[in-house]
């Protein structure tokens, strides 16, 4: 299995990594068990991405996708945000090796995540924006 | 890209042994007859494979002809485990004993058998990656025809009790194999004394060439052969001999089994500064057994890391090591010898095996124990999972 240059220089050298103090929109996704768990802090002001930050416990492709997603929705109106797929994940990092999709699936969900917290701390209902969020886990022996 | 300074994968595969290659040159060049062939360069390649035949039998204790020369590890469990199920058959027999954290080589050929009827008994390991020599006795059944165990695990290098369990099986009847790939160069090898009916072996891990291994077949022992055509390996193993491959094996079996007591002690004194060392980070686990070891293997799991990005991290500063993390293993599961420990699959996820050699040196050591604490508090740094346990701990 080979990443390509894109994926070892997020890898490497994560961009916008750690927590975000003032944060209004926080997601967590994933789990421990099956070895993956992303974290995205977004600071929302006039309904744009000011500031983002991740935290990720996860093999070298989750940490990848968590960095580049940040970077490729900060400074984004949210409704661009939430556009944001896991094939412009995988594009933007020059491709994934096939068992490692789920990664940018994880990156997808945590930004949607994140940003459905920062409408109910808003007090507005995140379902009928972002919609529905379903767990994504990759492995056979996970129950959840 | 970085290049790999500091190799300590050994477990995985090793580099060849300078006097190794030395002896195959020759056989790659200039002797490079067909050892079935009459005429003198034939006959070069015949004397060279007898020669290493003898040499690697008294390393072994064994006798030449109760050797046969394979493709490597993989092919001899194959051929191993196939045969005697075929053998079983014959007597009516079909409950075979093995444990759950035996090579792929093992235990994928046993799914076979298994879905052609064969019944398998799976023996738990404790939590010291060690099999208990009383659970496999209360395995044997009436129609127990066939037993598979490991010398020495891959991950953990825990040795198992093979010579015990082998003592149990001559008098029970049952044919017994060990798959001693990992013990081989590591612990000494009497066959004699082991109680085996076939062991497998590999060149590579013991600073051989790759492409090339043995079974051994206790003589009187007869299995259906796996590869069938010519007549060579005294009709059991078919296909040209790969004589330069078996030439390196032998040169290197013979340095590996050289000294071993002294190169074992260096590696335990290694060993133990790594563990002194990596035992002072919050939250690490050695896994697997410290007495029942080979010296030269280390497994650690740190809890809120992964295994991959570790690697990763790791050959960035030009080390190579291996991880039993789901997404080292090319599958969805962690290592499934770490989960018969009994570990979380969380813990299991932040793996880390060190595999030494005898050309492992103290700098490089040093250079080790300087660069994982500095990786694994660096990925904890902005590990979420490492934020809950720190949490969890808090709120106790």
């Amino acid at each position: 299995m080979l990443y390509s240059d894109k994926v070892m220089d997020h890898f490497t050298n994560p961009r916008n990594v750690g927590e975000l103090e003032d944060a209004n929109g926080i997601g967590e996704i994933g789990n421990a068990k099956c070895g993956d768990i992303m974290k995205m802090y977004l600071k929302i002001e006039d309904n744009i991405i000011k500031d983002v930050r991740f935290k990720t416990f996860g093999c070298g492709a989750a940490i990848a996708t968590s960095s580049i997603a940040t970077e490729m929705i900060k400074g984004k109106p949210l409704d661009e945000a939430l556009k944001l797929t896991n094939k412009a994940v995988i594009e933007a990092l020059d491709g994934l090796p096939p068992a490692k999709i789920h990664c940018s699936v994880l990156a997808e969900q945590a930004i949607k995540t994140a940003i459905s917290n920062y409408y109910k701390n808003q007090g507005i209902d995140p379902e009928p924006i972002v919609g529905k969020i379903t767990e994504h886990c990759h492995s056979e022996s996970c129950s959840i | 890209m970085t290049k790999t300074k500091i190799y300590m994968d050994n477990a995985a595969t090793t580099k060849l042994s300078d006097k190794a290659f030395e002896a195959m040159v020759p056989f790659l060049i200039d002797s490079y007859g067909n050892a079935s062939s009459i005429y003198a360069l034939g006959r070069e390649a015949q004397i060279a494979l007898t020669n290493s035949r003898e040499s690697i039998a008294k390393s072994l204790n064994c006798e030449g002809r109760e050797i046969f020369f394979t493709s490597g590890g993989s092919e001899a469990d194959n051929w191993a485990i196939k045969g005697a199920a075929l053998q079983m058959l014959k007597k009516g027999k079909k409950h075979i004993i093995t444990t759950e954290f035996e090579h792929h080589a093992v235990l994928h050929v046993l799914d076979g058998l298994k879905k052609q009827g064969f019944e398998i008994t799976y023996l738990p390991v404790n939590e010291n990656g060690v099999v208990k020599v009383s659970d496999f006795e209360n395995a044997i059944r009436e129609d127990t025809g066939f037993s598979s165990i490991m010398f020495v695990n891959n991950e953990i290098g825990t040795i198992q009790p093979i010579s015990e369990i082998g003592s149990i099986c001559k008098e029970k009847g049952i044919c017994f194999h060990t798959d001693a790939v990992q013990a081989i160069g590591n612990v000494k090898i009497n066959i004699k004394e082991l109680n085996v009916d076939m062991l497998s072996i590999s060149a590579h891990k013991i600073h051989g060439p790759k492409g090339v291994g043995l079974l051994y077949i206790r003589k009187g022992l007869r299995i259906p052969n796996l590869i069938e055509g010519g007549a060579q390996e005294m009709n059991r193993r078919a296909g040209t001999e790969n004589i330069a491959g078996i030439v390196g094996f032998s040169q290197a079996l013979k340095e590996s089994v050289r000294n071993l007591d002294d190169k074992n002690s260096r590696l335990i004194r290694l060993r133990d500064r790594i563990i002194d060392n990596f035992m002072k980070i919050e939250r690490v686990h050695l896994n697997g057994d410290l007495e029942k070891r080979v010296p030269a293997n280390l497994n650690f799991s740190f809890e809120g890391v992964e295994g991959e990005s570790l690697l990763l991290m790791l050959d960035q500063k030009g080390i190579a090591a291996s991880s039993g993390s789901a997404c080292t293993s090319g599958s969805l599961d962690p290592s499934h010898v770490l989960l018969a420990l009994g570990l979380p699959h969380e813990v299991a996820h932040g793996s880390l095996r060190l595999s030494m050699s005898d050309l492992t040196t103290e700098k490089e050591v040093d250079e080790v124990i300087s660069t994982v604490p500095e990786i694994i508090s660096y990925l904890r740094s902005f590990s979420p999972l490492w934020d809950h346990i720190k949490e969890n701990e808090k709120n106790k």
